[in-house]
């Protein structure tokens, strides 16, 4: 019972972490990026092969973060602003993250090729030395880590969003860009920001994600990009908290179905009950009032 | 539409062919290998083993009056191939038995060729448990199936480990996982262990501690595994992390050294089943090894099964005195306990191979024999 929870709030944090980014691009410019997973995915084969050329891991997760940051600033500026003038802005800016995440996918195979690859050994402390009892549980000291980055970044970012003034230009804009243009916010400018932030958030996602299961591969991110949607729903579309809370619950449900029925209805009773609790509060766990600050 | 009369000329020329086979001293076996393509590691080690095979009967001079001669051919791991290389043993060559082809998958496209042709076939290296023997009474197989290596491998785990409890973990969006799990579970009932719990995973999973903590809720003493290979090393670095540090048995997908590459020192301690036993210390197997030696060639499970092959079809001809297409048939069904590097080799009744699977365990990072 207690390892199960364990497992719970782990792959929950992972979930959190994905969508938090997923969640704050959407809030802001109500489009879902759907290259938000194979930012995911470039970051860590970027970590990977830092890691292999002998940079250690406290270095490189966060080179491996920058390097996602950048690449959602130049997605941003290739395969959104373009399209932003346009009337039919949110589906053609669906489309053309869909088509950048068919040419981020294709780049990494060329590079790296199909096979799944992992961290080196070593790249961590591993072993049973490296365990801790817990909840009557076992849990190793990288799944503790992860967690715990994960709850950091969010109050990080909560803190970034609410406090600063960079956050506060972000929810006027998501707001209403004309009326935060007239006040005098650089509404490009906290766009780029945004995209900046909810792309180093996907890529520090899936260092940790690679981190944890050691199966890296090009498709990674596809799995986790449909997770990742269904927390978002869940939490309510743009809300930040939301995403948090939901991302725990779905990692939660997750593993007590697994445990409890079997691993052939983990998804079914998932997005069942997605579902139904969409039928029952549309908005979502904290949606609605929510919504357009983020 | 332009098939059928050249099918019925392939027949008729291979019946033709019979009939001068009688009197010639050098008979011909065809090898269908792959030596490009996916599979190509496996037919470099089969062309080995055959080439070796052949050499050796020669040497022996155990078939009196009679040569025999290896014709290989690349079936470039495909269907499309091996069909073209079937048609070219069977019509130009006009050989007396086909070993291969490497794949399953290219014999269940080939092998029907040689049926119609009354041409026998020895499968070295198909493991498919359906599909290929079944073919007809001319197709013969000298490697075990899944159903065959499971049971007697897992048998002799606990025979050395005395286990009574066991969680069963398995793919079920898998063909082969899920006739791995099949074979698995008809074992477990067969030895009466008791199942504390089965779970099934996805091929697209990653994340497998859910099930794992479940499995091991039960108190198991063996933890059973049918995955393909990039899952099974998830499953097994997972379990090591939840603390599990018994044994974990796992079916054919485990049986790469992928295995150690992608869980590392977490794959210690795996043990999976293999048709041969590499130390065994039986004479014909330290023969075969020496052969080998002499050779500067490191075999592997597909070079002693390709030898095997040939001895097999050797002893055929021995036991009906000619080396004809319908007479090494005739031996196959004679031939009885024939000591090779597999073991003692049988054929049953369904004309596929029976001998004493090996255990292999993880161990230093290396595959090695469970004595």
């Amino acid at each position: 019972m207690g390892q199960q929870v364990i497992n719970g709030l782990f792959l929950g944090s992972i979930y959190a972490l994905f969508a938090l980014g997923y969640t704050l691009v959407f809030g802001v410019l109500d489009i879902l990026n759907l290259a938000h997973a194979a930012v995911f995915m470039v970051a860590t084969f970027v970590a990977v092969a830092l890691v292999g050329h002998g940079v250690h891991i406290l270095l490189a997760l966060p080179a491996a973060v920058l390097f996602a940051g950048l690449l959602g600033l130049v997605l941003e500026r290739v395969a959104f602003r373009p399209l932003r003038a346009r009337t039919d802005s949110n589906i053609a800016g669906l489309i053309s993250s869909l088509a950048a995440a068919t040419i981020i996918e294709a780049v990494v195979l060329e590079i790296w090729g199909p096979n799944i690859t992992r961290f080196p050994f070593g790249t961590l402390p591993e072993g049973p030395t490296n365990q801790l009892r817990l909840l009557g549980g076992t849990v190793s000291r990288l799944q503790l880590t992860i967690i715990a980055v994960a709850g950091l970044l969010v109050l990080a970012l909560t803190w970034l969003v609410q406090r600063t003034r960079l956050g506060r230009e972000v929810r006027a804009v998501a707001e209403s860009p004309r009326a935060a243009r007239v006040l005098g916010v650089d509404v490009d400018r906290a766009i780029a920001a945004a995209f900046f932030i909810s792309s180093a958030l996907g890529g520090a996602g899936g260092v940790l994600y690679g981190l944890a299961f050691n199966s890296i591969s090009p498709d990674m991110g596809r799995g986790v990009e449909l997770k990742g949607l269904a927390v978002i729903i869940l939490g309510g579309m743009g809300s930040m908290p939301g995403a948090v809370l939901a991302g725990f619950a779905l990692g939660l449900t997750e593993v007590f179905v697994v445990a409890n029925l079997g691993g052939s209805w983990r998804d079914v009773i998932s997005f069942a009950g997605l579902f139904l609790f969409l039928v029952l509060r549309p908005r979502g766990l904290l949606g609605a009032a929510v919504t357009r600050e983020a | 539409m332009r098939l059928a009369p050249r099918i019925s000329l392939l027949v008729a020329a291979s019946l033709l062919s019979i009939g001068s086979a009688h009197a010639e001293t050098v008979v011909k076996i065809g090898a269908a290998l792959s030596l490009t393509g996916p599979a190509a590691a496996y037919g470099a080690q089969q062309k080995v083993g055959i080439l070796a095979a052949v050499e050796e009967v020669n040497r022996s001079g155990a078939l009196k009056g009679v040569k025999l001669e290896a014709v290989i051919e690349d079936d470039a791991s495909t269907k499309e191939q091996g069909i073209a290389v079937f048609q070219r043993f069977i019509n130009k060559d006009k050989v007396a038995a086909i070993i291969g082809p490497t794949l399953s998958n290219t014999a269940t496209a080939a092998d029907p060729l040689a049926q119609g042709a009354r041409v026998p076939v020895v499968a070295v290296s198909n493991t498919a448990p359906k599909g290929i023997t079944d073919i007809g009474d001319f197709i013969w197989r000298v490697s075990l199936t899944e159903g065959q290596v499971i049971p007697g491998a897992l048998k002799r785990l606990q025979a050395k480990l005395g286990f009574k409890k066991a969680g069963v973990l398995y793919g079920n969006d898998d063909a082969f996982t899920q006739a791995g799990y099949n074979v698995m579970k008809a074992a477990t009932e067969a030895m009466a262990l008791e199942v504390v719990g089965t779970q099934t995973f996805a091929k697209p999973d990653k994340d497998y501690t859910a099930q794992l903590t479940a499995l091991l809720g039960g108190k198991p003493e063996i933890l059973i595994v049918s995955a393909l290979v990039e899952n099974a090393s998830g499953i097994v670095a997972q379990a090591r992390q939840l603390g599990w540090q018994g044994p974990i048995f796992g079916g054919n997908g485990f049986n790469s050294p992928k295995l150690m590459g992608n869980a590392g020192p977490a794959a210690e301690g795996v043990y999976v089943g293999t048709a041969w036993n590499k130390v065994s210390s039986a004479a014909p197997n330290q023969a075969f090894l020496k052969n080998m030696a002499a050779r500067a060639h490191e075999p592997d499970q597909f070079c002693a099964q390709a030898w095997t092959g040939v001895m097999a079809i050797a002893e055929a001809i021995r036991l009906s005195g000619k080396g004809g297409r319908e007479e090494v048939r005739a031996g196959f069904l004679k031939l009885k306990a024939l000591p090779t590097p597999l073991g003692t080799f049988s054929f049953l009744e369904s004309r596929d191979g029976s001998h004493d699977p090996a255990l292999q365990v993880v161990k230093d990072g290396k595959f090695q024999i469970v004595q």
